[in-house]
């Protein structure tokens, strides 16, 4: 077991050091000059040439390399042009928020995803079923802010019932102001999230009911209730962990879009408005991040399989 | 395998009858095609021949401007007194061959990259430690930050947008190869000599067709979801030209009074998007059943 944990550990390191890789030619490698473009229509040539100097383009690519790993290594994420302050420091102040809503739209989609799926298999062909299905295929085709748009459309400005925009912490304003902000983002993000988890929930949850086990439960009279339960859902959990797992990457594109709905002060937008400042080191330090958490979930996920399924071994 | 040869066939001109039946039969049990298909086929008319109809998208009209959908403005005007139906329309084109050209080469650079990793061992284990890691980049951050470098422009964004595909297409390619290959029909190949780009092409390249198609519109329909994302984030094609992503982004300041300059186009969208995925999920049940009974 202990072997297994060290050696899955130790596969992310390849992984990681591929993205950091990647994302350093991308700068590098990018067809006309970065400088100049990151510089903008209206800079000046000393403009570029100190954006240059800043980006470090003009030392030979491998000194660049050691330094840009060894910097990684070290948790820098490099430096933003215009604020001048670490992308590890910008992003500590926008973190929160993002974590809530991430959070939140998790929760929320486990809550709704795998019940539905799990009744959509048990009434396979039913109406319930086909309900499911039709949801989750146009769950993957309305793009996130125009689902954002509808519900303000409808709630807030129609109904009234719940603020436009905006973000409310938690722990400065209380728990009443953060959930009346924060209940429709969450659903605007949970729809695409829900959509793939239902599915998923509803093909797994589908064969395992195919089992002889679960005939034999049935057969000695065991309610459908535990049946779908205890033998069900326990065993179809792998593969649902492992898309909800897949799907933070879906999440983490949606959130950029939410918080831009919404406007939600948190990384999403640091990405937007680097994207408008033409700040690339942020728009670079910001993917790694992204990329690293959600290796390191991934990882936690393959790790936490035993918990789920005592079968696996080790 | 020759009719001739088996004597149980009395008339051998009622043989392709007969699969023509049974093909039209499987599409028929499959009405999610027929559905898609003629939702999508609608959408491409409009992008191709509807422009010729409408009214000139980017043409100015400050009075009318902010007008609600009636009378000669079916879906309104926005904020300069552009007719929103008319740019919905011309947006239709830009979407559809934003989606029609990350697919094709999406699938195209895929299926190389996907063949190569899955025959030749040496390289597999490379390629595909490069695309768990391409694959663990959030497409839409990945997209943005290829267009911040090199400037948007139609190519760019499409650009942008095939490089997070490709290694799901690899990974598809890569699993079909590596099952086709242990086919008895490719180790005779191998055995009576054939070339490997033969084999690729004549033994491996055709099995993988039926699962490509399938990827392929769902890669599409994501495409042109990602490129109205991008638009309207502000970091997609450049604002002059009418897609619909760019449409809703400048719809956002005045969506509290007029929220018709948001929801045409993301109807539109949704629409289009939709009858692709459906056609995807009819394709996927009538190619490929082995995939179909797993979903």
């Amino acid at each position: 077991m202990l072997g297994y944990v060290i050696r899955r550990v130790l596969a992310t390191i390849p992984v990681m050091v591929i993205v950091a890789a990647f994302v350093f030619l991308m700068l590098r490698l990018s067809p006309g000059d970065p400088a100049s473009v990151i510089a903008g229509d209206y800079a000046t040539a000393e403009d570029i040439a100190r954006i240059r100097e800043q980006l470090g383009l003009n030392e030979p690519i491998l000194v660049q390399f050691t330094k840009w790993i060894a910097g990684l290594a070290q948790g820098d994420l490099g430096t933003s042009i215009f604020t001048n302050l670490p992308v590890t420091t910008l992003i500590a102040q926008r973190i929160e928020p993002t974590i809530m809503l991430t959070l939140t739209t998790i929760i929320f989609t486990v809550l709704v995803a795998v019940p539905l799926g799990t009744i959509a298999a048990w009434k396979a062909g039913s109406w319930i079923d086909r309900a499911v299905m039709v949801f989750s295929v146009a769950g993957f085709s309305v793009p996130v802010f125009v689902l954002g748009y509808i519900l303000i459309y409808v709630i807030s400005i129609q109904l009234q019932w719940l603020p436009v925009q905006g973000y409310r912490s938690m722990f400065e304003h209380g728990v009443g102001p953060f959930l009346r902000h924060i209940i429709m983002p969450t659903v605007t993000l949970s729809v695409i999230f829900i959509a793939l988890i239902a599915r998923m929930t509803r093909a797994s949850v589908m064969e395992v009911l195919q089992e002889d086990y679960v005939r034999t439960a049935r057969a000695k009279g065991q309610s459908e209730m535990k049946v779908l339960l205890s033998h069900a859902l326990r065993n179809a959990a792998v593969p649902i962990v492992t898309v909800i797992g897949i799907g933070i990457a879906l999440l983490i594109g949606g959130v950029v879009v939410t918080e831009s709905v919404y406007n939600i002060p948190g990384l999403g937008r640091l990405v937007l408005d680097a994207v408008l400042a033409r700040d690339y080191p942020i728009i670079q330090g910001l993917i790694l991040f992204f990329s690293f958490i959600y290796i390191l979930i991934n990882l936690v996920i393959d790790l936490s399989y035993t918990l789920f399924d005592p079968r696996i071994r080790y | 395998m020759s009719v001739d040869a088996n004597p149980q066939v009395a008339e051998p001109e009622t043989v392709p009858a007969k699969a023509e039946l049974s093909q039209w039969a499987i599409i028929r049990s499959h009405p999610s095609i027929i559905i898609g298909g003629i939702l999508l086929g609608i959408m491409i008319l409009v992008g191709v021949i509807g422009p010729l109809f409408t009214a000139d998208p980017i043409a100015l009209n400050p009075i009318k401007r902010l007008k609600p959908p009636q009378g000669e403005f079916l879906f309104g005007t926005d904020f300069l007194g552009r007719d929103v139906f008319a740019r919905v329309v011309h947006g239709a084109r830009i979407s559809l061959v934003v989606g029609l050209a990350v697919s094709g080469i999406a699938v195209f650079i895929g299926l190389i990259v996907g063949m190569i990793s899955g025959y030749i061992r040496v390289l597999d284990a490379i390629i595909m430690r490069i695309m768990d890691g391409l694959m663990s980049i959030p497409a839409i951050l990945l997209a943005i930050a290829l267009i911040s470098l090199s400037g948007a422009t139609l190519t760019t964004v499409v650009i942008a947008i095939v490089v997070p595909e490709v290694p799901r297409v690899v990974r598809l390619v890569r699993s079909v190869v590596l099952t086709v290959r242990e086919e008895p029909y490719v180790e005779a190949a191998i055995a009576a000599g054939t070339k490997l780009p033969l084999i690729l092409y004549r033994h491996i390249l055709p099995n993988t067709i039926a699962p490509m198609i399938v990827q392929a519109t769902y890669i599409c329909g994501s495409a042109m979801l990602t490129e109205s994302i991008l638009g309207f984030l502000g970091a997609g094609i450049p604002p002059e030209i009418p897609s619909w992503g760019n449409i809703m982004a400048e719809g956002r300041t005045y969506f509290q009074l007029s929220p018709w300059i948001i929801f045409y186009p993301g109807i539109a969208l949704a629409v289009t998007v939709l009858s692709v995925n459906i056609l995807g999920d009819g394709l996927r049940d009538t190619l490929d059943p082995r995939i179909a009974r797993k979903m």
